[in-house]
């Protein structure tokens, strides 16, 4: 297991560092002058310029620029925002919880109601429930989320007025933030009234968020189902005279998890990149806002830090997928 | 089936977009903001999908739209297509560190969710339609890369290589002529799926204003043009979102059937 693990960690050290000399090299792709938009008045005169490129180290080979940022990063340095002047990762910190929550509420969704779908499907290869929930499945695959969002608040918060139109949780309530996530805070808190809130707030960008990997979960677990199915250990059980719902729910339920554990552990990113189109649409104070509104107001070093850490925590939930599934079956290990 | 015939029935409204619209894209009616779709109360026959909150026919913007997305997606899967195989064939010839920093390269692009690169490339190259286009270049290219270069590898250890190689067939006819042939199938269908997501991808740049700017009748961009009359008016988000997904489950029906059709490796 340790060479299993020390394999995958030399595979990501130059990953790593591709991702932090791609950052790197943006600021200088960015259109622009970076000390023109560090200060606020128009006009440096040029003396002053000169000095504060050399301040910064801008007039330094690339190579030596290069070094310097990486030092800063293992500082914890990230930047500063154009925008809020507050350190880039302080301002993540604070939106993560929130992208964090909103996913882990989706990708729940989406396992909960997209398994029993998959495996149902499966049972009834060619009938009617298998054809109706491959169409849909396939539909909400195709789904252009933002306007999916905008259809469900048309329908569930203004026709209906069942939930909020926006945010995280109601105003007037005011939770200190122990974990950052809402839920657990209001919770710890023995807040009812703003527990119920958070949930009503959530539910609709959760769902939203959750369409696409649903769909693709139920399309997955079909076909791991179906392989397994077909297989001579499922006969054997059979033959072995278990009853039907233990053959399905634990002989081959377990083997066809395999597969799908991998897909939902691997679209981390896929997820974030859904995560900047809801938050987009709920006004949902997380990463993917934070993001949209950095380009919008171009505030690069947000953009340079914020694409960083969100690189990282792909790579690094992505290893940790990796190691999860090499501890749930031994023929990965072995292989590598 | 289906797919195919949603694709040809859009490709050719997109052809004939400028006959086929009743009225220009941009034209505004300073008598009916807002109109609603004709079948619906207070709607009128001029408008058969209602007009947008400056007074513009719903139905043309879509119609031309379908133009602006089916052939700028078009553009940048065919170009992420032809530099991801070229990329691909480099990296499956060659073996050592020119392939080695190829594929890392192709990792790091990998590991930024597919629209916050594009977002990255907007923001360098500024929001505008055709930069839209680069940006969903970019994010398609790795996949080409990827697949490409792992056919390659899988075909370059057959015998009818290496009977090619003994004639004495240089680099180049290797692997234009012998290989890449055998290579097509899964690259089709992997331009196909692309597709929709381009058009998908395209869309969202619209739709979070980094896309085409407006005039122009892309879908996204209606869409984030009329969010804010949500409330008011649902026909003005409900039909571009619609066209939309009408032509990404096309091509995804379209895929799923050429996967099947043309790699029975891949069928599932």
């Amino acid at each position: 297991m340790l060479s299993f693990l020390l394999n995958r960690l030399a595979l990501l050290l130059p990953t790593l560092i591709g991702i932090t000399f791609f950052t790197f090299i943006l600021v200088h792709l960015m259109p622009g002058d970076p000390i023109e938009m560090l200060m606020p008045e128009r006009g440096i005169d040029p003396e002053r310029h000169a000095q504060l490129r050399a301040e910064l180290g801008l007039d330094q080979p690339l190579l030596v620029q290069y070094v310097r940022y990486l030092k800063q990063l293992a500082h914890g340095d990230f930047g500063r925002s154009i925008v809020t002047k507050k350190p880039v990762l302080e301002e993540f910190a604070t939106v993560f919880p929130a992208t964090v929550e909103l996913s882990v509420a989706a990708v729940s969704f989406a396992i909960l109601l997209g398994l029993p779908i998959g495996v149902f499907a499966a049972l009834n290869r060619g009938g009617l429930f298998d054809y109706a929930a491959m169409s849909v499945s396939l539909t909400g695959y195709s789904m252009p989320i933002f306007w999916w969002g905008l259809l469900l608040i048309l329908l569930f918060s203004v026709q209906l007025g069942w939930t909020p139109v926006s945010g995280r949780i109601g105003i007037f309530y005011d939770v200190p933030p122990i974990t950052g996530l809402l839920l657990i805070d209001t919770a710890l808190e023995g807040d009812v009234a703003a527990f119920t809130s958070a949930v009503h707030h959530l539910v609709l960008p959760a769902v939203v968020l959750g369409t696409i990997p649903l769909a693709t979960i139920a399309r997955m677990t079909r076909s791991a189902m179906l392989e397994v199915l077909n297989t001579e250990y499922i006969r054997t059980a059979r033959a072995k005279g278990l009853s039907p719902v233990r053959v399905v729910g634990v002989h081959a339920l377990r083997n066809a998890l395999i597969p799908v554990v991998t897909v939902v552990g691997l679209a981390v990113g896929v997820l974030l990149a859904g995560a900047i189109l809801t938050e987009t649409v709920f006004s949902w104070p997380g990463v993917g806002k934070w993001l949209v509104d950095a380009v919008n107001r171009r505030d690069f070093p947000v953009l340079r830090g914020g694409i960083l850490l969100v690189a990282v925590t792909v790579v690094a939930v992505n290893l940790l997928v990796d190691l999860v599934y090499g501890l749930l079956d031994p023929r990965i290990r072995k292989a590598t | 089936m289906l797919g195919l015939m949603v694709i040809v029935a859009f490709t050719g409204i997109a052809l004939a977009a400028n006959w086929l619209a009743p009225y220009p894209a941009g034209e505004q009616f300073r008598d009916a903001f807002l109109a609603p779709p004709a079948w619906t109360e207070g709607g009128t026959s001029r408008f058969l999908l209602g007009t947008d909150p400056l007074g513009r026919d719903i139905l043309s913007r879509l119609i031309v739209g379908t133009r602006v997305s089916l052939g700028i997606g078009l553009l940048a899967v065919v170009a992420a297509a032809l530099l991801g195989v070229a990329l691909g064939l480099v990296a499956g010839f060659s073996r050592g560190v020119l392939d080695a920093v190829l594929m890392r390269a192709m990792d790091v692009m990998l590991a930024l969710p597919s629209l916050l690169l594009a977002i990255v490339v907007v923001a360098v190259l500024g929001p505008s339609l055709l930069n839209a286009a680069a940006a969903v270049m970019a994010v398609q290219v790795p996949h080409f890369v990827r697949l490409t270069r792992a056919t390659v590898r899988g075909e370059m250890v057959k015998d009818y290589v290496t009977a090619s190689r003994l004639c004495g067939a240089g680099s180049l006819r290797l692997a234009f002529r012998t290989v890449l042939p055998n290579c097509l199938a899964p690259l089709i269908v992997q331009a196909t799926l692309g597709f929709s997501t381009a058009v998908l991808d395209l869309a969202a740049l619209g739709f979070l204003g980094l896309g085409s700017q407006p005039p122009t009748p892309e879908w996204g961009t209606m869409l984030a043009d009329s969010r804010a009359f949500l409330l008011r008016a649902w026909w003005v988000v409900t039909f571009p979102g619609l066209a939309i997904l009408i032509t990404v489950l096309a091509f995804n029906l379209l895929g799923d059937g050429m996967r099947d059709a043309l790699d029975p490796r891949l069928r599932r």
